[in-house]
């Protein structure tokens, strides 16, 4: 039987602040199927983002476990944790966390460099990434000159490119509006929708709702840990958009009645 | 990560900090400007000193009338005829004996012509010892002998600038010319001797003094109106020689013990030594200047790249998340600092030959750029880059990805 794709053993992560020890994780056990969507819920500070960047291996822990894909990552040198991440993790962090001054394809195509991708590949690539984004033809456009969403959109296409099976997004959604929210969560249940495995970080319930399984935080707990079925967010966007046009045209409606 | 992509990148780097990667190559241009000039003055220095030994040998004195170069009561320098053939006469009886031979010289810039072109050329009246003392042979024909050279003879022999001025490829040998309009017969090619401080070695004309009083001067005089070389027999005899041939002189025009010389007395080798020393000092000081230099340029690279380590912290953390490896990271920074270096080399290698092209006629020596001085130069400036890169590009590669993607500029 292949191993899960993540499998997490009693996993801490302490801070030291000055002389006080922050425990942000205490013992956390998770196990991880491919192609399930994942949401992880939780108060501020609960240590959402610690988890995510440890299963991203952005982060070590300081005790416990980890494997992905059956490997043990805490032998892990930089160099190859460097390669875990660019071969099986796309991130979407809620910061967008682009390169500035840089066009949205060049930040598209920077993950194919290092995995030693030859530029005209590199090129088609990254333009497909865009595309199935939503992305075409803003390929030159610098993340100034694009919205949020259109910048969220970018990092996602980034976290596509290396067609890695994992997409790990901690608030993807934090900084944009319901309608934008919406769009992104529909591109991300899609990529779902093609076999991949999602995780992401929401304190919102409304996002959470997205996914087949729930895990909820609370200092440094899994205090809950539920599947449930998804919310299918093209529908929700298409709810929206009507409820919105309908407002729109009652609007009208009003404007027309006083004019006349 | 490719290497043409990782230079790429580090362009493009540079060049969204135009002024701040400008500033800091200064440092690295001057660096690299000095050690190119040091070089290439050194160079050209010793070049003239091999120069003065090669035409005239490291035993050859030159003695020419006038006063010494003190202005006042001598009204002019050299203005006065003072020397004699009477003696040059004497200095050739042997009465020194540490001198050998005793050439006298005369010149001027004249027209001269062939059949199908002329050119003008400056044209030298002298003894057959001339070519002794010059060491200088003739490739085609034969220089005068000594019969030729004391007789009034019209013949000439002429440098190959001359030769190839006047006849083009065909042989000048039994030619007949025309120097300030009166017609010499060519009997002699001279050796190629190439470019000297003074210009081109090889656009001259030789031909017998006598014949050169006649024809191109008053006709024959008391005085000489030119320069002597005095060779002598053997190295390490100039001081004597110069004493010796002084108080001969100075007997024969009845000078009273506090009357300046009315003659002047040169030591080549030694005023080519003299300057060569002078070069080499100059050559210290640009080796200090290009060493400190270097030092601040280095520093200058190393504070920048730290800075630019500092400032691009979130970026790094951004590479890393999307799987960059540490020797992704550091290569990137590393080429970076190189690529500085090498535009600063560059910028520097163009103000170092500037410099040196300078020197070079403010000295009077031949201007020298051997192709081994800018690889030289390529090569500190690339050392520069890599070692004080090094530090800042380890800095950025030890990064831990999540510490980096959290750093708020
Ligand atoms: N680098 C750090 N140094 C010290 N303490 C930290 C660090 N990062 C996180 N912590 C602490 O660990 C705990 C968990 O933090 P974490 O960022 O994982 O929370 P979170 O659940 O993502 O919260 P939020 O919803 O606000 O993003 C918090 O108490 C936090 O203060
Ligand atoms: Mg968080």
């Amino acid at each position: 039987m292949a191993p899960p794709l993540i499998e997490m053993q009693d996993i801490s992560r302490t801070y030291v602040m000055g002389d006080n020890l922050v425990h942000a994780l205490r013992g956390v056990d998770l196990t991880i199927e491919t192609g399930s969507s994942v949401a992880i819920m939780g108060t501020s500070g609960s240590g959402k983002s610690t988890l995510m960047n440890i299963m991203g291996c952005l982060d070590q822990p300081t005790r416990g476990s980890y494997r992905i894909n059956g490997k043990n990552v805490g032998v892990m040198s930089k160099s190859q944790l460097a390669d875990i991440r660019g071969r099986m993790i796309g991130f979407v962090f809620q910061s967008f966390n682009l390169l500035s001054r840089t066009s949205a394809l060049e930040n598209v195509e920077m993950p194919l460099m290092y995995q030693g991708v030859s530029g005209g590949k590199r090129h088609e690539r990254a333009m497909a990434a865009l595309e199935a984004v939503g992305l075409k033809g803003r390929e030159d456009h610098h993340p100034s000159q694009l919205s949020g969403g259109q910048q969220q959109r970018v990092a996602i296409a980034r976290a596509l490119v290396c067609e890695a099976p994992i997409i790990m997004a901690d608030e993807p959604t934090g900084a944009l509006d319901t309608k934008t929210s919406f769009e992104v969560m529909g591109i991300l249940q899609g990529l779902v929708a093609q076999g991949k495995t999602l995780i992401i970080v929401t304190h919102e319930a409304d996002i959470a709702g997205y996914a087949s399984r729930v895990i909820t935080l609370r200092d440094g707990l899994i205090i809950e840990d539920k599947a449930q079925a998804p919310v299918d967010a093209a529908k929700e966007l298409a709810r929206v958009t009507a409820e919105k046009e309908a407002a729109d045209r009652a609007l009208a409606a009003r404007k027309g009645e006083r004019a006349s | 990560m490719n290497i043409f992509t990782t230079f790429k990148l580090a362009v493009r780097a540079l060049w969204r900090n135009k002024v701040r990667t400008f500033l800091t190559m200064l440092g690295i241009v001057f660096g690299i400007g000095a050690v190119i000039a040091m070089v290439a003055s050194g160079q050209g220095a010793q070049a003239q000193v091999k120069e003065v030994f090669n035409s005239l040998g490291t035993n050859v004195l030159i003695l020419s009338g006038g006063a010494q170069r003190s202005f006042g009561a001598s009204g002019g320098a050299g203005s006065r005829q003072s020397l004699t053939w009477d003696d040059i006469a004497a200095l050739q009886s042997g009465e020194i004996p540490t001198i050998k031979y005793v050439v006298p010289t005369m010149s001027t810039r004249t027209q001269v012509a062939s059949e199908e072109s002329n050119w003008q050329t400056s044209v030298t009246g002298t003894i057959s010892t001339w070519f002794t003392v010059r060491n200088w042979e003739a490739t085609q024909g034969a220089v005068f002998d000594e019969d030729t050279g004391n007789s009034s003879a019209k013949v000439a022999v002429i440098g190959q600038t001359v030769a190839t001025q006047l006849f083009a490829s065909a042989s000048p040998i039994g030619q007949a010319i025309r120097i300030n309009g009166q017609p010499f017969e060519v009997i002699g090619v001279l050796a190629v001797k190439g470019q000297g401080p003074r210009g081109d070695n090889d656009d001259i004309i030789i031909i017998p003094i006598k014949t050169y009083q006649q024809k191109l001067d008053k006709g024959l005089a008391k005085y000489l109106k030119g320069e002597v070389l005095i060779s002598m027999v053997e190295d390490g005899q100039a001081e004597t020689t110069m004493a010796k041939v002084s108080a001969l002189l100075r007997d024969r025009h009845k000078l009273d013990a506090n009357d300046e010389d009315d003659f002047r007395i040169r030591n080549p080798a030694e005023f080519a030594k003299a300057q060569q020393d002078s070069t080499e000092r100059i050559a210290t000081l640009l080796a200090l200047v290009a060493a400190v230099s270097l030092l601040i340029g280095g520093i200058g690279v190393m504070n920048i790249m730290r800075v630019s380590v500092i400032e691009r912290t979130r970026e790094i953390g951004i590479r890393m998340a999307v799987g960059a490896k540490p020797i992704d990271v550091m290569t990137q920074f590393l080429v970076e600092s190189l690529v500085l270096a090498a535009i600063g080399g560059l910028l520097g290698l163009a103000l170092g030959y500037g410099a040196a092209q300078y020197m070079a006629s403010y000295f009077g020596w031949k201007f020298f750029f051997p192709a081994a001085t800018a690889g030289i130069a390529f090569a500190v400036a690339g050392g520069v880059g890599v070692g004080f890169g090094l530090y800042p590009a380890i800095r950025a590669a030890q990064l831990d990805p999540i510490t980096a993607l959290r750093y708020e500029s």
